[in-house]
């Protein structure tokens, strides 16, 4: 455990030492503003009622291309500096080195979270929101960005090459987007039976989100999230065992 | 007492490459190995293997007693490596690179900076420690690296080119260094400079093609130069086994598959 919070501690002083903090945490408080603000009906929820749905509802979209911009870096910068054979031949098992990158990757998706709370004393000061939706909400958001974040570590391991971690990583997201995302069940519901598209749909960020969302903290969408990281970061370490050297 | 590295059948393929192709020999205690070979001969990819890093297709390797495939943590917790081009984080200082090394290799607190000052002393680093790596020369890129393979004191030793690409006086640092070093450990050094194994090796290896076409003391490796040759008198023995041309390359290009 010392050894994975060692790993940790290098990856986000990493983070801090360049730009990508800075430029990450400022995008991500500046769209989720906008979002919210300008397309998500912050003042009028259709029942005038106070809450950050209209907030939380952006979530998956943002994380769509901010996560992927984070966990791009993750693995393919140690292959294209060669630093991973300096890594791997440290006395550390694989399983802690990919489980304290991604953990400084989630913590710092999480600071980022974190310092969008004026949004929640704004809308404490403006009306009577129920706060424990709220915080259901965070939770579920902070549990999404864990999903898309593993994800993305284990496609980072696949390259050297940041802008393809990229590109393959916000492509698998939006699958996993999608498969929940209303608009597109629609067109398939006409051709599917009912019961290959709940399935389908059991398999999106969507659908588990959107019950956290709504304040509904329920087993299966913490499962799924919680399996969802276990899974790709297995992936992630099975991945680096295969392919180390090039 | 057994040796401190045991390699025995150690064979890679890179799909159809043999890149390494059935290499056995020990190294012992007070052993400065030098490991020739022209450029592709498998040098850095026994290495590799040697370290951990890379899965042989066949073999095993051992360090002070631990078998590196089957309790690699322990295999590396007693060994220093220093990759080809020493690679480091290249927006960390060399303390906070020195740090980060030190307490994933169990160090701490005073124990810790202690031993960063040490290798700081020996491979002189003073005034360079709080400047980002990426801005260093490559010779202070190259002795950051030596300082992180030294940092524990390991028993075992392994250096991918530790001179290549510093200038002359440096080189005599490094190889003073290392001379000094073989005392007490079991060192290997890959190089491609000849002199340099005269100088710091008390035995080479030569390889060629993944296999081991002269094993002994540098002394006997020139001795079997007939004494018609007069000059570079190793280069002349080096090219014999090697089946190299007349004017072999004098340096390393970017040659193999590690783009
Ligand atoms: N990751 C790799 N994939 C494919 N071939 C490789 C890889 N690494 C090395 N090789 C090949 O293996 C051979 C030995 O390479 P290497 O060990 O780097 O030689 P040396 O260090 O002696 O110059 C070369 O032919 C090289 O092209
Ligand atoms: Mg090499």
């Amino acid at each position: 455990m010392r050894k994975v919070f060692t790993i940790l501690k290098r990856e986000l002083a990493g983070y801090f030492a360049t730009p990508v903090a800075y430029v990450f945490i400022v995008i991500f408080l500046l769209l989720s503003g906008f979002f919210t603000f300008q397309l998500g009906d912050f003042y009028n929820d259709g029942n005038g009622q106070a809450t950050l749905s209209g907030f939380f509802n952006w979530h998956p979209w943002l994380y769509l291309f901010l996560i992927p911009a984070l966990s791009m870096r993750l693995w393919a910068e140690e292959r294209k500096q060669g630093t991973i054979e300096l890594l791997m031949t440290l006395p550390i098992t694989l399983p802690q080195a990919v489980l304290g990158k991604f953990l400084a990757a989630w913590l710092f998706a999480g600071v980022a979270l974190a310092l969008t709370f004026p949004m929640w004393i704004t809308v404490n000061y403006l009306g009577d929101p129920d706060n424990g939706t709220i915080a259901a909400g965070f939770l579920g958001s902070l549990l999404m960005s864990g999903g898309f974040l593993a994800i993305g570590s284990c496609v980072s391991a696949l390259t050297k090459n940041q802008v393809i971690a990229f590109v393959l990583s916000v492509s698998i997201c939006l699958v996993f987007l999608m498969t929940g995302f209303t608009p597109v069940i629609g067109i398939f519901s006409g051709w599917l039976p009912a019961a290959v598209i709940e399935a389908i749909a059991s398999f999106s960020f969507l659908t588990h989100f959107d019950g956290l969302a709504k304040g509904l903290i329920e087993a299966r969408d913490l499962v799924f999230f919680a399996s969802l990281i276990g899974l790709a970061l297995y992936a992630n370490t099975l991945l680096l065992e295969l392919k180390k050297a090039d | 007492m057994s040796a401190t590295i045991e390699i025995r059948g150690l064979v890679k393929h890179f799909g159809p490459i043999k890149a390494v192709d059935g290499l056995t020999f020990d190294v012992s205690e007070g052993e400065v190995l030098g490991f020739l070979g022209p450029n592709g001969a498998g040098k850095s990819t026994t290495m590799k293997m040697a370290t951990g890093f890379l899965t042989p297709t066949a073999g095993t390797v051992r360090v002070a007693g631990h078998d590196v495939g089957e309790d690699p943590v322990a295999a590396k917790s007693v060994l220093g490596y220093l990759p080809e081009g020493a690679p480091a984080y290249p927006d960390m200082t060399p303390l906070g690179f020195l740090r980060f090394i030190g307490e994933i290799r169990g160090l701490v607190g005073g124990a810790l900076e202690q031993r960063i000052a040490e290798v700081v002393r020996r491979v002189h680093l003073e005034g360079i420690m709080r400047q980002p790596i990426e801005t260093l020369s490559k010779g202070y890129k190259r002795r950051v690296g030596l300082a992180q393979a030294l940092l524990h004191d390991p028993k075992v030793l392994i250096m991918d080119e530790p001179t290549d690409g510093l200038d002359p006086n440096q080189k005599h640092e490094v190889r003073s260094l290392i001379h000094e070093m073989g005392r007490s450990k079991a060192i290997v050094l890959s190089t491609h400079i000849l002199e340099e194994v005269e100088a710091v090796c008390t035995r080479a290896i030569i390889i060629t093609k993944g296999r081991i076409v002269f094993d002994g003391k540098p002394e006997e490796l020139e001795s079997q130069a007939p004494p018609s040759v007069t000059k570079n008198r190793l280069d002349w023995v080096f090219r014999k086994l090697t089946g190299g041309e007349k004017h072999p390359e004098p340096q390393l290009s970017a040659v193999g598959g590690r783009l």
